[in-house]
């Protein structure tokens, strides 16, 4: 074909992406299509986020302890957590409040994740609180002989908030850098407000220069781009124990949340769509062998979905439980 | 005969050698300073973090995420207030995620007024502290408990405020610290030698620990300072030692004024607390933080909710006065915050009133 596209990737490695964003945005338009179902009070997730997020899931260290890499996530973070295996059927499990929902046992929104055995710290509501939180484990992993790294994101808005400077100046202390990647997932908005008119200046990277940090901007709606960067600023970390700042410009396909709709939005840039265009240029899948791909996981999480509507749903007099490590019950 | 600088610092010690304490940082915390109070001299996992309280509770909480023990200090209470989000999540990390997490991590702070540190150096934090759900709160009144109280926070597997009153930091304890030298002159001049930094230049000085051994107060018990079975005053930090100073003066005149230091502000000892009240049927709550959605009105509504019939008084709450901060001037901090005659007042107020 004349205008095929040229890809660096292995058509493998470029199908095991593209299944992981298909499975990525079937999860949250499943999960926004129950709240919109009266199946979940609140829904925010990452669809428009798949293209930079999935390879990041892919590349991460996964594991439990210093040795591993650290998640300080953000509640769009959905398709970093399949890409490191988390089951679909626990976001809904979530979505649904659930007492199986295994991240907060129906305490927390949907996408807020937490998974100790792979270094996944709690996701927040509080916007930011990441990258303080982020410090302390970039700390614990600049101890000599290391291997693991810290790895936080978070929106474009919230780089005003000042834990964004505390993980600037933190991690580049001269007496100790810390292996932290600073992710900023820049979607132009914070809910309604366009950063144009709150950020004076031109990219938000470019607060990493003041600080020595290492950036670099990218296009996080091309996943072959977003793959090579992230692993370009992933081995730097790893190697160098520094910290570095990667910027991705994405899109925010579904709007803020269900408190604006969430709806599908037309005129932002659908990372699937053109990465679906490419590879079906490229000849790495046909039209039907995506088409197929997109039925079986809607086919699956419906079903899933009617399976986690019968599971239980936590018992008020349990609110106690937990407010201490092993603590069960009233206790005071 | 340490004083309570120097038992934190003692216990803190105690804790980088035998509890796996890897991180003791905040503001001049490490090197040369060792901490405003020189709670942190001498120590080797000590450090200077940036002047930002944020990044330093956020770094404890992560290091409590990694599994790395940690004591971060807020240099005073007065400037932890930009931080509750952080605190909030701390509190909140293990019941959020349905038991997944421990947060083993101290914040340590001075608290308190009584040394005339005006507006910005006075405030009280147990009021908010308590108000943030899923951490242990400490504070001790003596040289002992505060060494006992820090080891058992160190060894906590949830977040911990170990709030340091900070009038008494200077404060001899009359109660020797397991391994301290003997409770003389001589063993105080000793001590001294041994773990105060010296002045000038520090940087070949190392300090010589005494042979510390694990003495750790139960998170949660209180302690009955003072007996007595008329009336019970309630409190903790510096007020146990001006409530103990009352009870000894009422004594004389017959009147027996049962004190409580609770050292554990939250779980706190509830057993303990309405036993006494169940006995002296009087109870008067103490502590210094404004008045105004006060820790001592938790503990009072307690009292009614719980003990009303069996009360032959009204329960009383002395606090500080509800105003932004505590003025400068000697009048002004004595009009702020309960003083000697105050409690007194109050317990003789409850005892004349008729059953
Ligand atoms: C500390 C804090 N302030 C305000 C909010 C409410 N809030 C939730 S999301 C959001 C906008 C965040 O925008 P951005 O950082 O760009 O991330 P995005 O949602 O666009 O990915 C706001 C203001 C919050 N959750 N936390």
């Amino acid at each position: 074909m004349k205008n095929a596209k040229k890809f660096k990737l292995e058509p493998k490695q470029l199908i095991r992406i593209h299944d992981l964003m298909v499975k990525s945005r079937v999860l949250e338009e499943r999960l926004i299509r129950m709240y919109k179902q009266n199946d979940g009070y609140f829904w925010i997730g990452g669809p428009g986020e798949e293209a930079f997020s999935g390879p990041l899931g892919l590349q991460v260290k996964k594991g439990k302890g210093l040795d591993f890499d650290f998640l300080h996530l953000h509640y769009r973070s959905s398709p970093i957590m399949l890409a490191m295996g988390a089951e679909p059927i626990d976001s809904l499990r979530q979505m649904k409040n659930v007492a199986t929902d295994p991240y907060s046992g129906g305490r927390n929104f949907g996408n807020h994740y937490s998974k100790r055995d792979w270094n996944v710290v709690p996701v927040s509501s509080t916007i930011e609180t990441q990258y303080a939180t982020a410090i302390g484990t970039g700390i614990a992993q600049a101890k000599k002989g290391c291997k693991g790294i810290t790895i936080v994101n978070g929106g474009d808005a919230g780089t005003a908030e000042g834990e964004f400077a505390s993980c600037l100046i933190w991690s580049s202390r001269p007496v100790m850098p810390l292996p932290i990647l600073m992710i900023v997932t820049n979607n132009s908005y914070g809910i309604s407000t366009p950063a144009a008119t709150q950020h004076g200046e031109k990219q938000i990277a470019d607060r990493a220069t003041a600080f020595g940090i290492k950036k670099a901007v990218i296009d996080g709606n091309n996943p072959e781009e977003s793959w090579f960067a992230i692993k370009d600023a992933m081995d730097y970390v790893r190697t160098e124990r520094k910290p570095f700042l990667l910027e991705a410009k994405v899109s925010r396909l579904y709007g803020h949340s269900s408190a604006s709709g969430a709806n599908f939005v037309a005129d932002e840039q659908d990372c699937l769509a053109t990465f679906e265009a490419d590879l079906e240029s490229a000849g790495v899948l046909t039209r039907k062998e995506m088409t197929d791909l997109r039925e079986k996981y809607n086919a699956e999480f419906l079903e899933q979905g009617k399976q986690v509507k019968q599971e239980p749903m936590p018992s008020g007099d349990t609110i106690y439980d937990h407010v201490y490590y092993g603590q069960k019950g009233r206790y005071w | 005969m340490a004083s309570m600088a120097q038992a934190i610092r003692m216990a803190l010690a105690y804790g980088e050698q035998n509890l796996g304490i890897e991180h003791i940082f905040g503001e001049d915390v490490g090197p040369p300073l060792g901490g405003v109070f020189t709670v942190t001299q001498g120590l080797t996992k000590t450090w200077n973090a940036p002047l930002d309280e944020r990044g330093i509770v956020g770094a404890a909480l992560g290091l409590a995420y990694a599994n790395v023990r940690c004591v971060a200090e807020i240099q005073f209470c007065d400037y932890i207030y930009n931080t509750i989000d952080l605190l909030k999540l701390a509190g909140m990390s293990c019941w959020a995620t349905n038991g997944d997490w421990p947060v083993p991590m101290t914040i340590m702070t001075p608290v308190g007024a009584g040394i005339r540190g005006s507006i910005y150096h006075s405030h009280s934090f147990d009021a908010t502290a308590t108000h943030i759900p899923g951490f242990k709160i400490v504070m001790p009144s003596n040289a002992l408990d505060a060494y006992g109280l820090m080891l058992a926070c160190l060894k906590e597997n949830n977040p911990t405020f170990y709030l340091k009153p900070k009038a008494l930091l200077r404060v001899e304890g009359e109660e020797p610290i397991p391994g301290e030298p003997p409770l003389t002159p001589e063993g105080r001049k000793q001590l001294k030698a041994m773990i105060d930094a010296p002045l000038g230049d520090r940087s070949k000085w190392k300090p010589q620990w005494p042979a510390l051994t694990d003495y750790t107060v139960e998170i949660g018990k209180g302690k009955i300072v003072r007996e007595g079975s008329h009336v019970t005053v309630v409190t903790y930090g510096r007020h146990v030692l001006i409530a103990r100073d009352v009870a000894d003066k009422l004594r004389d005149e017959g009147i027996l004024v049962e004190v409580i230091d609770m050292r554990t502000l939250w779980p706190y000892d509830w057993e303990m607390i309405s036993a006494s009240i169940r006995k002296t049927k009087r109870v008067i709550f103490v502590n210094e933080d404004t008045e105004v959605s006060n820790f001592g009105e938790h503990l009072l509504r307690r009292a009614v909710d719980e003990l009303f019939y069996e009360l032959h008084a009204r329960p009383k709450l002395l606090a500080g006065a509800f105003v932004p901060g505590i003025g400068l001037s000697d009048n002004l901090e004595i009009a702020s915050v309960p003083q000697f005659s105050d409690i007194e007042k109050a317990c003789r107020d409850l005892i004349s009133e008729l059953a």
